[in-house]
């Protein structure tokens, strides 16, 4: 297991340094930095220069992707180009982005796996039918058509809730935008959770367990869900790092100043240092997910075991 | 049917959440009514630190506008540029000028406003190593070349033309005539700074502090800034409610649902996809009005396929193939003004805004045929019209323009649109002259002066001269238009020169931009200055 783990963490370091160099390379051909910030007026080229020389763009890429991933050790990820250190950007973004996908994840658990014990157990029966229909619809409609539709009933034409999330985003707040930020993979996670106890039902140890005389709760919940959650588990894992990159649309619809907006701004002024600082720690969160996940597997099934 | 009991509680558990976000709606207005009410308006995060000669865009100039105040200010309504701090500005040969600056203001902070506020800010804002992107608005003053070298390292620290010769005068000498330089002096880049910014640079960009109607109560950098009626603030525009909070909205479209919503007082920036219900949704309440805002197309000077003797027809063909009324009405629901002149009709007839592009601005197409044939037709018979995708809705109006034109030539391949990724990515591509056909071009005005308009977008070599026009006719005659004391001599020349441009069609001028707005049933007497920019200060809370 130690070794195991060891051998996981070794192999992040490529996936690491290939992952920020495509981002910091992307970034790099989408135009000339200072031209955007110096808006629809050219700046005059002595000033340019000089904003070059601050921010480092007057060198070879290469040796800007050294000095900046030799500064992301020493843990100074840069300025943005509104003089704010991109540290501090992630400190009022992340715990906000966070918080959303912890109520997306939440969603996703509570409600994608009881629908999914549900209709796994209640095979061919409507209520079966009408949760794969549903499930259907919401995995078709595009997140930012929910977002917005919601915002309009509940938001304005029954003011239930406000259409724009204040500035502190407080977990009351972000429930609608988390649910909606969970709905395509809550449909998902309902599906795969679905498939997977339909499977298992017919299993030997379900039928040993059944057979034993074991009280039907405890049969799904001990035996039955436990084995089958284990697609379900990889899916919600690799899901978290990509709710938070992927908040960029509901994080608009709603006004939420977290991730998804800093990103968005960073690339709309194309401002380098927010991009790939804020995409680093987003493949970190990726990677640490993805390591738990695996993890997590011996826990649900002690036959897997990691030498 | 355990099963359903799970998702009945999972039911209710959804149902109990929304139910406890219920409480939230519409009670955040803040503040109480009347003349201490506040005021919430929507923002967007500045582009750059908060500094006056750092700030270029329209987000970071509301906040200057609130906090500030120079030696002239731009009546709100008229945008005729009145004295504020300056007692008098005077001058004998429009070269050398000498200001008084009032006696008893001071900034928020208690430190009185001198000559020498006036003096450090602006050799501040001009210094080369400070960064500062309006340094050029300083660049008719003496010494800026110094201070401020095309290349290499600045050889002064100050500029010479600047001297202090009071405590409350001092001379700017000019490097050339400039006789409408003094209503340059209420653009925010011209604003005094206290003391505290240069003692400790960092506390004051993280709350900002100023001599104008409110002051900087806290800001929150990328989320909000509140803003607070300054009480000892000695002009005569005081701030008529309590004080205002600009709220950043990552989009537009959720600004405005949150005025419908009431949760919002203010909204400056009215959506384009709302545009159709703001009438029914607002009714009185939508503010559509002219700005100094020009939208042309411009053409590539420096590529030769576009820069043959001749050519001038041509430019005129397109220009009379565009159906500029059907495209504000249609796309814009009437918030762009088919434009007449290079200029903008907030400058008013005195100040030289006239009708002079004339038939050429008309849709015809049988003579927009018969030009562009006389022209030498189109170069490599498809001309792209390059513009930005990423912001600003441009691809609906320039597929319309594009359209136009085709129909009018009765050529489906005349004309199509180039969309270019990003902004960042369009500005290279513009100032490294790398379009090969024209592109879209906006101006937005720093001073309600006809001399904006031409000066920097037409003159040879010019800052925002980026298609690279150049005409020894035109430049004469803004350069005599410039040494001119006498404001209407001096606009009738800069006129002349509109029509040389005119003549050459330098650029295509399409429409005005007007400034949209929208309020709540809260507050009231909102209107947009000529800049679109809400006059906050006159907002009442009712």
């Amino acid at each position: 297991m130690g070794r195991y783990v060891i051998r996981r963490l070794l192999q992040m370091i490529p996936v690491f340094f290939g992952a920020t160099l495509l981002i910091f390379l992307m970034v790099n051909v989408m135009g000339d930095p200072i031209a955007g910030l110096c808006g629809d007026r050219q700046c005059d080229p002595a000033t340019a220069a000089q904003l070059e020389k601050e921010f480092g763009l007057d060198k070879p890429v290469w040796q800007q992707y050294l000095t900046y991933m030799g500064n992301v050790f020493t843990g100074d990820f840069g300025t943005a180009f509104n003089g704010q250190e991109v540290t501090e950007l992630m400190a009022s973004a992340f715990p906000v982005t966070i918080r959303l996908t912890i109520v997306a994840i939440f969603f996703e658990i509570v409600i994608g796996i009881s629908l999914g014990v549900l209709t796994g157990l209640k095979r061919g029966h409507p209520i079966d039918t009408s949760v794969l229909l549903l499930t259907l619809i919401v995995i078709s409609i595009p997140t930012f058509v929910t977002g917005l539709i919601l915002q309009l009933l509940l938001g304005v034409e029954w003011g239930w809730i406000k259409p724009a999330v204040s500035s502190d985003a407080p977990l009351n707040e972000l429930i609608v935008p988390g649910l909606v930020l969970a709905s395509v993979s809550l449909a998902y996670v309902t599906r795969l959770t679905r498939t997977s106890i339909a499977e298992n039902k017919r299993a030997d140890y379900v039928r040993t367990a059944v057979a034993k005389g074991l009280p039907r709760h405890r049969v799904i919940t001990r035996h039955l869900l436990r084995n089958s959650l284990i697609p379900v588990v990889t899916f919600i894992g690799t899901d978290v790092g990509a709710l938070m990159g992927g908040a960029i649309v509901t994080e608009r619809i709603f006004n939420i100043h977290g991730v998804g907006y800093q990103l968005y701004q960073g690339i709309l002024r194309q401002n380098t240092q927010t991009v790939v600082g804020f995409v680093t720690v987003l493949v970190l969160v990726f990677l640490v997910a993805n390591l738990l996940v695996d993890l997590l597997y011996a826990v649900l099934d002690p036959r897997i075991r990691y030498a | 049917m355990r099963g359903a009991t799970h998702a009945k509680w999972a039911a209710l558990a959804t149902a109990v959440a929304l139910a406890a976000t219920a409480c939230g709606g519409g009670d955040d207005s803040g503040g109480g009514g009347g003349a201490d009410g506040i005021v919430t308006s929507s923002w967007g995060d500045p582009q750059n630190p908060l500094e006056p000669a750092n700030t270029n865009e329209v987000q970071g100039g509301k906040v200057l506008s609130m906090i500030f105040r120079g030696l002239k200010y731009y009546d709100p309504k008229t945008g005729e540029a009145k004295d504020m701090l300056a007692e008098k500005i005077e001058t004998t040969d429009s070269t050398n000028f000498t200001i008084t600056v009032k006696d008893g203001w001071t900034f928020s902070n208690g430190e009185a406003v001198t000559a020498k506020s006036f003096v450090d800010a602006w050799n501040y804002g001009a210094h080369l190593k400070n960064n500062q992107k309006n340094a050029y608005f300083f660049g008719q003053i003496e010494g800026y070349d110094k201070v401020h070298p095309d290349t290499g390292e600045p050889t002064a620290e100050t500029m010479s033309g600047l001297k202090v010769t009071g405590p409350q005068t001092f001379t700017v000498k000019l490097t050339q005539k400039f006789s409408t330089w003094p209503i340059t002096l209420g653009y925010a880049a011209f604003s005094p700074l206290p003391k505290a910014f240069y003692d400790d640079h960092a506390a004051w960009l993280s709350k900002p502090v100023g001599n104008g109607p409110y002051t900087i109560d806290s800001y929150t950098k990328g989320s909000e800034m509140a803003l607070k009626r300054w009480d000892g603030y000695p002009g005569t525009d005081k701030a008529q409610n309590g004080g205002i909070t600009l709220k950043v909205y990552t989009d537009n479209n959720t600004a405005y649902t949150d005025l419908t919503a009431g949760n919002l007082d203010l909204v400056d920036d009215i959506p384009a996809a709302q545009l159709k219900n703001v009438s029914a949704d607002l009714g009185d309440r939508y503010i559509n009005v002219p700005a100094g805002i020009i939208q042309t197309l411009a053409f590539p000077f420096y590529d030769a396929a576009w820069n043959k003797p001749g050519q001038e027809k041509l430019r005129q063909g397109i220009s009379m193939a565009i159906d500029r009324n059907q495209i504000t009405e249609t796309i814009f629901q009437k918030t762009r003004t088919p434009a007449v002149d290079w200029t903008s009709p907030v400058l008013g007839e005195e100040g030289g805004f006239k009708d002079v592009c004339g038939d050429f601005c008309k849709y015809d197409a049988a003579e927009a045929k018969k030009l562009v044939a006389e022209g030498g037709g189109i170069p490599g018979g498809t001309m792209k019209i390059s513009y930005n995708a990423d912001t600003g809705s441009h691809k609906e109006w320039v597929d319309a323009v594009c359209n136009s034109i085709n129909r009018a030539l009765g050529n489906d391949n005349a004309c199509v649109g180039n969309p270019i990724g990003t902004f960042a990515d369009y500005r290279n591509q513009v100032t490294t002259q790398k379009l090969k056909g024209p592109f879209r071009a906006g101006w937005q005005m720093d001073y309600p002066l006809i001399q904006n308009f031409l000066q920097p977008l037409y003159y040879t070599n010019a800052s925002s001269n980026d298609g690279k026009y150049t005409n020894p006719e035109f430049d004469k005659l803004v350069d005599q238009a410039n040494a001119e004391s006498d404001i209407p001599k001096a606009v009738g020349l800069f006129q002349q020169a509109e029509g040389i441009l005119r003549d050459d069609m330098g650029a295509v001028p399409l429409w005005y931009q007007n400034g949209s707005a929208g309020y709540s049933e809260r507050v009231s007497n909102v209107t947009l200055n000529p800049f679109s920019v809400p006059v906050y200060e006159q907002i009442k809370v009712n």
